[in-house]
């Protein structure tokens, strides 16, 4: 096998992240420096995403060996990927920004599991599925441990270790078992000959439990509450977003490359891990006062919106996906940043309490105004990217006439304005008696950057999407 | 461009109140003064356009004024408004009742005046919104942008008596309740839209388009319930009403203003320009059961509102009595009734804006809106007892005022259509008498009050009430202008409406 100058140019947004990676590594080597540190890894990122960007409206399509399969939508997403791991970066900066105990690696390991992300999202077989699968994986334990004299951040870090090995080792099985039947680890080959035979149903099953449980869909979701907890903020970003894309985008190529995965039965399960996401995703979310944890309830409620749109069929089912991750990573991350911006890692908790930001619109008018929008996002109001996002998917419904799923997801919708709008009006509320734990100073820039993009963005998009549909209709031909 | 400048006008002047507060609190409140009176001039001045009441738009063209520009061809989405004489008279209607909203909230909101502004600015620029668009999305995306400000008014700036928590608790209630409602018309604009794309394989939000989709009938019936479905929580209808007291309770006089003078009249709006003329035949179908729920809305509101104690709830009671009258008007269909829907709205609006307003000068001078604690006021207060006494009897239906005309138009249209269920509906105008009469007892007369008054009446207030008074007078002694201004538009539903298929439910007059 040999590559050439083209195969690696349409590695570039890989190669450039991984580099990074080892880049940051020496970096520290030479000198620990947090600022150069996190300078290299936001350039790295910077310039993955930029290769991203450059390559997308080439043909340049196809494979590079028989691991990866660069395509249009495997671009969009490592260019989201990117430009989501940048900002990430940029919120540990600000948050790690004074923290006594070692800075420096964290962006290692973020641009590890970027790596693995991308991985993830152009892999063209069953080994990289997995090497992707652990590549994200593996650095975020490290990541949701990194402030490791909290005792919650190390709690979520090994409840995830051992869940998510566990769902990895799940997989892992399943593909063991396709394997077996077939003969091949290829996805394009799995298309071609997988028998419809009971152990390609086991494998495809096992390897979509693995999958359910990184999307946290109901019910394999109990670890997500905990996890995001006690993650720090700007992690949590990460896992709420970038991991989680990257896992629906394999479960998009597995579903065309697997032909089992189409059949009624697997929709049919499909529908029941969205109707139950939606479900117990909205109503866990109604009591929480941990924000944090009621944005991980939420992540599991969209996700569940999210199938609708696997489970529809229709040719428009896959842009509606597509927009409606563009959407929901930047409410996601605005809404993780304005906590990371609130929060400092040597602190003893992150501001993450409704009662935290109490009154905030009268401390931070913009950071306030900027979690407002990305919580009316969250909840699909006109004005904002969510309010797009949900439009395409009921589109979507309505063609499929999904009419049962439609229902619940207008269940879920309003239970959700619920509690979106309970942490919005909390924002405005006059702080009566001794005041909340003040952030010290003013926000970083850093974190104020990140803010303000996924602010604009939310707004631009839901005032004017027509741009994301140009952008996809041209990626989907 | 003049009608993108009707929304955004009070859009931008929202945006510059806000960081306006900083000058004092006065700023804002001159900014958002301006922008209404700004959209008040620029909407009078499309008034000659149309040439209304001379005959001359008959047959001519539907819209007097276009606005079409390309928004997101993906879905065949335009921001496309247009306005013609329905549109006209509620954009005025919305301008005005902005200009007093921002007016009596001047002396009210106390603190954050700036933020209390924009919200304020944002609802009238939805509601301008919604009485613009005739493309369907940007019709939702209008009807959903006014429901956050709302809610943002109601939670925060609730009514000072109260404590917090139940002011968020009333603003979430209002919200879900209009959120579930918004999300079926969401879906049923969906799924017309998709209805249309397989009929012709077009796929336009289109209202012109829309309107001639032949839909198959259990589809049309579907749809039209989707989109009654909001329309009928918005108006109130009676099952569905159990949000707008609490919202009144709770909301400032000003946004009690806007609720009950404009969103409201979104409702009613919705049915008359969307629901009849894209649904004809579902909506003749449904047609009984809507004027029952009408009925049924007259006699629970006029009965509730008596037994109320709150000042406020009572004219929240009252705002769904009288919608009641706009339901049967609408579904009866005829040329009368129809055109005193529209006079009903107009009055409505003024009326309960006056009361909602009085609502809150009593409240500033007691302390209360306990009926229970007031009485004997007669003679403790200057003015506002005589003003109240106006606006009791507009609220009755006394001839004069534009209230008296509207009933009466509404019922005598609908008497051809519903002769029993329009005489039973007669009722309510004598239940009417009964609780506004009340009302004025409750307050002004009997055994004095604990409360001590404080007795000053602004030039401001008597400012806003002469402008109220004489609009309502205006109305009820020369209503031919708002039914000539609407009249084509009112014959356009009707035709749609009565004409469009063979009647089943309800005859043509």
């Amino acid at each position: 096998m040999k590559l050439d100058v083209h195969d690696l140019l349409l590695l570039a947004p890989l190669l450039l992240s991984a580099a990074t990676a080892v880049a940051v590594m020496l970096a520290i080597a030479f000198k620990r420096h947090h600022p150069t540190a996190a300078l290299i890894a936001a350039l790295g990122m910077g310039a993955a995403l930029a290769s991203a960007v450059w390559l997308i409206p080439g043909d340049a399509a196809g494979a590079v060996t028989g691991l990866v399969f660069v395509d249009d939508i495997a671009l969009l997403f490592m260019a989201l990927t990117a430009l989501t791991t940048l900002g990430c970066v940029l919120l540990l900066a600000a948050y790690l920004d004074g923290y006594p105990g070692l800075r420096e690696e964290a962006y290692i390991l973020l641009c590890v599991a970027a790596t693995g992300a991308m991985v993830l999202m152009a892999s063209a077989h069953l080994a990289a599925v997995f090497i992707g699968l652990e590549l994200l994986s593996v650095p975020l334990y490290g990541l949701i441990a990194y402030t490791r004299n909290h005792l919650p951040a190390l709690e979520a870090g090994i409840k995830y270790l051992v869940l998510s090995a566990t769902a990895s080792a799940v997989s892992l099985f399943g593909i063991a078992l396709l394997y077996a039947d077939s003969g091949t680890l290829s996805l394009l080959a799995l298309g071609e000959r997988a028998p419809d035979s009971p152990l390609v149903l086991l494998g495809t099953g096992l390897l979509l439990v693995g999958i359910a449980f990184k999307l946290s869909l109901a019910p394999l979701h109990l670890w997500t509450p905990d996890v995001y907890q006690g993650a720090p903020a700007p992690v949590g970003a990460f896992l709420a977003t970038v991991a989680k894309v990257a896992v629906f985008v394999l479960l998009l190529r597995l579903l065309v490359a697997i032909p089992p995965a189409l059949t009624a039965n697997f929709q049919q399960l499909f529908l029941g891990l969205a109707l139950l996401s939606i479900l117990v995703g909205n109503l866990l979310a109604l009591t929480q006062t941990n924000l944090k944890r009621l944005l991980g309830y939420s992540s599991i409620a969209h996700f569940g919106y999210l199938l609708l749109a696997v489970v529809a069929k229709v040719p428009a089912g896959l842009e509606a996906i597509l927009v409606y991750l563009v959407v929901y990573t930047t409410a996601t991350l605005g809404a993780f940043a304005v906590l990371a911006a609130l929060s400092r890692a040597g602190n003893e908790r992150d501001l993450d309490r409704i009662e935290d930001l109490r009154g905030l619109f009268w401390r931070r008018p913009a950071m306030a105004a900027i979690f407002v929008l990305t919580m009316l996002s969250l909840a699909g109001i006109p004005m904002t990217a969510g309010f797009i996002g949900k439009f395409t998917l009921f589109a979507v419904g309505v063609q499929a006439k999904l009419w049962l799923l439609l229902a619940v997801m207008l269940i879920g919708s309003a239970i959700g304005v619920f509690y979106y709008l309970r942490v919005a009006v909390a924002l405005f509320r006059r702080v009566e008696g001794a005041s909340p734990p003040e952030p010290g100073g003013v926000a970083h820039w850093a974190s104020g950057l990140v803010m303000a993009a996924s602010g604009a963005l939310t707004l631009g998009l839901g005032l004017y999407p027509q741009p994301v549909f140009d952008l996809v209709g041209h990626l989907l031909g | 461009m003049v009608l993108a400048w009707l929304i955004l006008i009070p859009l931008i002047g929202g945006l510059l109140a806000w960081p306006a507060e900083r000058f004092g609190a006065a700023a804002p409140r001159w900014i958002a003064l301006l922008s209404m009176l700004l959209v008040l001039g620029i909407a009078a001045s499309l008034w000659p356009l149309g040439h209304y009441g001379q005959g001359l738009a008959t047959g001519g063209e539907p819209w007097q004024l276009e606005l079409q520009v390309p928004w997101i061809p993906r879905f065949g989405i335009d921001f496309h408004l247009a306005i013609d004489g329905l549109s006209l008279s509620m954009v005025i209607l919305t301008a005005l009742i902005g200009v007093l909203a921002v007016g009596c909230s001047w002396r009210e909101t106390g603190g954050r005046v700036g933020l209390f502004q924009l919200n304020l600015l944002w609802v009238l620029a939805g509601v301008l919104g919604v009485f613009l668009a005739i493309d369907l999305f940007l019709f939702f995306f209008f009807w959903e942008m006014m429901l956050v400000p709302t809610f943002f008014l109601i939670a925060l700036w609730g009514h000072r008596g109260s404590r917090r928590e139940r002011g968020i608790a009333a603003a979430t209630k209002f919200f879900i309740y209009t959120q579930i409602s918004g999300l079926l018309l969401l879906l049923a604009i969906i799924g017309l839209v998709y209805a249309h794309h397989e009929l012709t394989g077009q796929l336009t939000f289109d209202y012109d388009a829309l309107r001639t989709t032949s839909l198959p009938d259990g589809l049309e019936y579907l749809l039209m319930l989707g989109f009654l479905a909001a329309f009928v929580v918005k108006l109130p209808v009676v099952p569905f009403h159990s949000w707008l007291p609490d919202a009144h309770a709770e909301a400032p006089t000003a946004g009690s203003v806007d609720l009950a003078g404009l969103l409201l009249k979104t409702a009613a709006y919705g049915l008359l320009r969307f629901s009849l003329p894209l649904f004809p035949e579902a909506s003749q179908q449904i047609a009984p059961l809507m004027m029952a729920l009408g009925l049924v809305s007259i006699v629970y509101g006029a009965l509730l509102a008596f037994a109320q104690h709150d000042l406020k709830r009572l004219i929240a009671y009252t705002s769904i009595s009288h919608m009641g009258f706009v339901v049967i008007g609408i579904y009866a269909g005829s040329i009368e009734a129809l055109q005193g829907v529209v006079v009903q709205m107009v009055a409505h609006a003024l009326s309960a804006a006056g009361l909602f307003i009085l609502a809150g000068s009593l409240y500033g001078r007691l302390g209360t809106r306990d009926l229970r604690e007031m009485g004997g006021l007669w003679s403790k207060l200057p003015i506002l007892p005589g003003v109240s006494l106006f606006f009791a009897a507009a609220t009755l239906g006394m001839p004069g005022t534009g209230n008296f005309i509207g009933e009466f138009l509404i019922l005598m249209g609908s008497y051809p259509a519903a002769p029993l269920l329009t005489a039973l509906a007669t009722g309510g105008l004598v239940l009417a008498s009964v609780y506004a009469l009340t009302l004025i007892h409750r307050v002004y007369y009997g055994p004095e009050g604990p409360r001590p008054v404080v007795a000053a009446v602004s030039p401001r207030e008597v400012a806003m009430f002469a402008i109220l008074i004489a609009l309502s007078v205006w109305v009820g002694l020369h209503p031919q202008l708002v039914m000539d201004t609407s009249a084509d538009t009112i014959h356009r539903v009707r035709d749609l409406y009565l004409f469009a298929a063979p009647a089943t439910g309800v005859q043509a007059p």
